[in-house]
């Protein structure tokens, strides 16, 4: 017998990330629980069984996530178009055979449990995008491997937007993380942020201030920088683009949005205060989480979300539960948790010796670190309401199980950094 | 490793910082800003209010006067209600399928979720046929409430009522009541308020986001029991009071019983009366306009609140403030050759020509005369200026509680009148005048106003032999029976008590001596002490009163009678008040029956022909009109002007 043979399967798995992963994971059902106890009048059925059946799928998300580490590394980069073409091939079939749930058309319904393909899009499109920018030479300041990475995330992005899902399709958005980790110019990044700025400051102030500080930002600049020719062209230009978004956010704002997204994105600048519409989740969420105080109200003793005045409190709201029932040291605990977990997967993505490993596990640190961020900041008022759940904690089997292989397989990958068995 | 490898501390910032800028918001929104704890208190809190059961009224043998009585409001939560057999349900609670759809409607509207009234006031016989069967009908519920219960509708002004607080009274107590809370608002009710209506529970609950009940907060760690009210005895003996009620049926005015030797009241009466339980229920409204639109006044207060001069009952009091004051004894004796003449002003003339009389013969007799010339040597005879004199008088009659409100535990009794020195020299431009400006004082005319209550409390005072107790309506609080110390302080009117006998020796013959003016209500063995009095009333007949008290040793019952617009005392309030006496004294009546029947049937309210039965004596303690006063006939006090 070999030597490498003798070795377990587990053997090089980074255990500290799983038990963070099984942490998280744990959490979120006792959380569930609480979510869901002692409301024995509403639909009775749901509740009793909401934290059982997240039980088992916690269950199926384990064996899920060892059957994966039994796997052959090489598996996931070899038949990485394979999944994509599988996962963009089931986003079509939802949208017509699909199951419309709370307005989305995301479910494709197999059996007494539903399926979820969005959720699996994510990992096939991360995968597939590694395998594209490890393979061959390609530099991202080329235009021609940006447009190609801009279709693979674009796809899924374009087909998920169609159920419509604006979330999970953001969630696509924070893969420009990765771009830019591999060399993407960070121009995008900070054009996409002063994109955002300029959306937010025309719809708090108007499209006449918004242009008159444009103005006076850009002559300043071009008189304090009147010697450089080059960068007086870029000003010129940034300023005309900049108009042009203006009155683009406009049309957006008016036309393309829907009424109850304008409304939630009224209600966090705090354009309208509906706190029987539009802000009642926020609201309501805000008092439950806030009402926690510092060390919360003890478990199962939270009044808000018991009550069911947080609404979608075990799935999209979970993090209500910890905030009231734990308050504000069960708040930092998951953050803290959450913040450790993604800055070990960058060290592990760090440690690769492949780029396919690397990007992988940037995009899963990503995709991870969307998810935490407008899921908790929703919560608490500081982003829209944006229906993506929490990773690991929220109730939902699709989810818990594409996180976990989402996770895996990067534990897979790392496992096998060393190229031993391949 | 790549060229771009320092990237990763930027996405690891970004990262940190994220997780910094969520943590900050979160320490905000959880530790520093208490907004949200205040709101979630009030997402789930509910503050719900235990009633106590208001406290009950007997009567001094602790016989019922008012009590609690369940009713049963059926209560429905649509969301809750499931498919039965609507017939069969309408049918025990007697209503119409059309009235079930709009009531289902109604409540649905409401609140799906909430509980809403669906019938109110369920009798306990409904709510018995219901109950068997509540258990078909899920979604439907019964809340017992208690409404009061008058079980022989007697005493309604002595007991009052309650009602819905309104804005004034909410602002009144600072909060303790709310919009629908009930409140004494008159009688006793409304008096003995604070003890009545107990302490008030809260319960809290936690309801959820549908507003439904999710059980108590902290295990009812903050929540409070409700603490019945207060039982209260009252002096009251109920079967005097019905007695009382039954003789001053179809009249106008007022019976006042006192025990003189506690002040306690015996009997209430104010006629006409009214049943106390059509102020509770469902028609309480318009039960209440109907009696508000009463041309007899049903709930004016007679015994506190109407004033009367006291006509010739006044004697008796200034007979003992002239004794007292020094301007006659027992023994003096004045001429009456039928009228007292008061220098050259005028005449005040008298029922009889009476001779020369003392004292005891002047009350029997009830002469005008007597008392011309003991008032005339009150006031001008005594050295001092006769205004001056006139104030000292005054205060000695206000000792008998006369001019000032006596203090009854009832609200809004009246002081009645009698007027100051001021107010004459006033009248007359200078204080220049004297005893023949306002010589129908003398004989309890003219500007006078004393109230039936008033006219026993003299009573008591005479019976006493010269103090009275506070009189009162409540003898004792709770089962403690505690007694207000106000009522157990002797007061006294002024009077040596040396001075009483030859009053009451006269006021002993007005009912025992054959001829005297209340013979007719004379009763065997028993001797009452009284005055007949008949009061002039400028808007129609005179109102007849008699002021008596009995046993004439060691006196159980002070009592006034003033039945309005009914003519001579001997006639009608006289038999009353001796009927009452024995009723109290016997508890059983020797008259024969025409006697009392006919009292109880006759009917003396205004506007009815007056029968008098012939047989009767006619009364000669009338005082007629002053033939030639030049005292322009004083206003009348009469309870028509004092109505709420």
């Amino acid at each position: 017998m070999n030597n490498n043979h003798n070795r377990s399967f587990f053997f090089n798995v980074d255990s500290f990330t799983i038990l963070l992963f099984l942490l998280l994971m744990a959490i979120g059902w006792f959380n569930i629980y609480a979510a869901v106890f002692t409301d024995e009048t509403v639909s009775i059925f749901d509740m009793n069984t909401n934290f059982g059946k997240q039980l088992i799928f916690i269950i199926v998300a384990i064996i899920t996530g060892t059957a994966i580490l039994l796997m052959d590394a090489k598996f996931f980069s070899t038949f990485s178009p394979i999944f994509y073409a599988i996962t963009i091939l089931l986003l079509i079939v939802v949208l017509v055979i699909g199951r419309n749930v709370g307005g989305n058309q995301a479910w494709i319904p197999i059996g007494s449990f539903r399926l979820q393909p969005s959720e699996f899009a994510k990992w096939s499109s991360c995968l597939l995008l590694a395998k594209y920018l490890s393979s061959g030479n390609f530099k991202l300041s080329d235009l021609k491997t940006q447009v190609v990475c801009a279709a693979i995330l674009g796809l899924p992005m374009f087909l998920i937007m169609l159920q419509p899902d604006t979330g999970s399709a953001m969630v696509f958005g924070s893969l420009i993380l990765v771009l830019y980790r591999e060399g993407l110019s960070p121009y995008y990044l900070i054009s996409g942020v002063l994109m955002i700025i300029l959306f937010i400051t025309t719809l708090l102030f108007g499209k006449l201030m918004v242009s008159l500080a444009l103005i006076a930002l850009t002559g300043l600049l071009i008189y304090h920088y009147q010697k450089n020719r080059k960068l007086l062209t870029t000003f010129i230009a940034g300023f005309a683009l900049s108009i042009i978004f203006m009155f683009s956010v406009d049309f957006v704002y008016n036309h393309v949005l829907k009424s109850h997204q304008k409304g939630r994105i009224d209600i966090l600048l705090g354009i309208s205060t509906d706190l029987r519409g539009a802000g009642y989740n926020v609201n309501q969420s805000k008092i439950a989480i806030g009402s926690g105080g510092l060390l919360g109200k003890g478990y199962l003793q939270g009044t808000q979300t018991k009550f069911n005045f947080v609404p979608e409190q075990s799935t999209d709201f979970i993090f209500c539960t910890v905030g009231e029932e734990w308050g504000f040291a069960g708040s930092f605990t998951v953050i803290l948790i959450y913040l450790v977990l993604l800055l070990r997967i960058v060290v592990l993505a760090e440690r690769q010796r492949s780029s396919f490993n690397r990007i992988y596990g940037y995009s899963v640190a990503c995709i991870l670190f969307c998810h935490f961020f407008i899921n908790i900041a929703m919560t608490i008022g500081l982003m829209p309401v944006i229906g993506i759940p929490l990773p690991f904690l929220s109730y939902g089997g699709s989810s818990l199980i594409s996180f976990t292989i989402l996770l895996f397989i990067l534990l897979k990958l790392d496992a096998n950094r060393m190229g031993i068995n391949s | 490793m790549n060229s771009f490898f320092t990237r990763r501390y930027i996405i690891q910032g970004l990262f940190i910082v994220t997780a910094l800028v969520l943590l900050a918001r979160l320490f905000y929104i959880q530790v520093i800003d208490d907004r949200y704890k205040l709101s979630a208190d009030n997402n789930v809190l509910r503050k719900l209010i235990i009633y106590p059961a208001r406290g009950i009224i007997l009567d001094r043998n602790e016989k019922v006067l008012v009590q609690n009585e369940p009713v049963y409001d059926l209560m429905i939560i649509p969301k809750q209600v499931k498919p039965f057999d609507t017939v069969e349900f309408c049918r025990l609670i007697d209503i119409t399928k059309k009235e079930f759809d709009k009531k289902y409607k109604k409540a649905n509207n409401y609140s799906p979720y909430r509980a809403s009234l669906f019938e109110k006031q369920l009798s306990a016989k409904t709510y018995a046929a219901f109950q068997e069967k509540q258990f078909q009908f899920p979604g439907f519920y019964v809340l017992a409430r208690s409404v009061r219960y008058y079980p022989d509708s007697t005493a309604a002004q002595f007991l009052g009522y309650i009602g819905e607080v309104n804005d004034k009274e909410i602002e009144k107590y600072a909060g303790f009541y709310t919009q629908g809370d009930y409140i004494g608002k008159s009688g006793i009710e409304k008096s003995y308020e604070d003890l009545l209506r107990g302490q008030r529970g809260v319960r809290n609950i936690m309801v959820d986001v549908h507003n439904r009940e999710q059980g108590s907060f902290f295990e009812g760690k903050y929540d409070t029991l409700a603490v019945a009210g207060d039982k209260l005895i009252s002096s009251l003996d109920k079967e005097l009071q019905l007695y009382g009620e039954q003789l001053m049926n179809n009249k106008i005015g007022s019976v006042v019983a006192i025990e003189p030797a506690t002040g306690e009241i015996l009997a209430f009466v104010s006629s006409p009366k009214y049943d106390p339980n059509l102020m509770v229920g469902r028609q309480r409204g318009n039960n209440y306009m109907k009696l508000l639109k009463d041309p007899f006044k049903p709930m004016f207060i007679r015994p506190t609140q109407a004033e009367y001069p006291p006509g010739s009952i006044f004697k008796v009091v200034n007979a003992l403030v002239a004794q007292q004051m020094g301007a006659i004894t027992a023994q003096t004796t004045f001429h009456c050759p039928g009228g007292y003449r008061y220098g050259s002003r005028g005449f005040m003339g008298c029922t009889h020509v009476h001779g020369t009389i003392a004292l005891e013969k002047s009350i029997e007799g009830s002469c005008n005369t007597y008392y011309g010339y003991t008032y005339q040597r009150m006031i001008d005879k005594t050295g001092l200026k006769p205004f001056k004199a006139y104030t000292r008088w005054r205060e000695a009659v206000m000792k008998f509680g006369i001019g000032a409100e006596l203090g009854i535990d009832l609200p809004a009794e009246r002081d009645g009148l009698i007027p100051t020195a001021d107010y004459f020299t006033k009248r007359w431009g200078s204080n220049k005048w004297g005893s023949g400006f306002n010589i129908s004082l003398s004989i309890g005319q003219g500007e006078l106003g004393i109230t039936p209550l008033q006219m026993a409390n003299v009573m008591a005072i005479v019976a006493n032999r010269g103090f009275y107790y506070k009189p009162h309506l409540i003898k004792a609080i709770g089962d403690k029976k505690i007694i207000k110390e106000e009522y157990t302080i002797k007061n006294s009117a002024g009077i040596d008590a040396k001075y009483f006998e030859p009053v009451i020796e006269g006021m002993s013959r007005v009912v025992n001596a054959p001829g005297g003016t209340g013979y007719f209500s004379k009763i065997v063995d028993i001797e009452i002490c009284g005055k007949t009095g008949t009061v002039q009333n400028p808007h129609g007949a005179d109102h007849s009163v008699f002021v008596a008290f009995a046993p004439r040793q060691n006196p159980k019952i002070a009592i006034a009678v003033v039945v309005e617009n009914a003519g001579f005392g001997s006639t009608w309030s006289a038999p009353i008040a001796s009927l009452m006496i024995e009723k109290y004294l016997r508890d059983s009546i020797t008259r024969p029956k025409y006697y009392t029947e006919r009292i109880i049937k006759a009917n003396l309210l205004p506007g009815q022909k007056r029968v008098l039965r012939p047989g009767i004596k006619k009364d000669s303690t009338t005082s007629k009109p002053v033939a030639s006063n030049a005292i322009p006939a004083s206003t009348q006090i009469s309870s028509k002007k004092d109505e709420q």
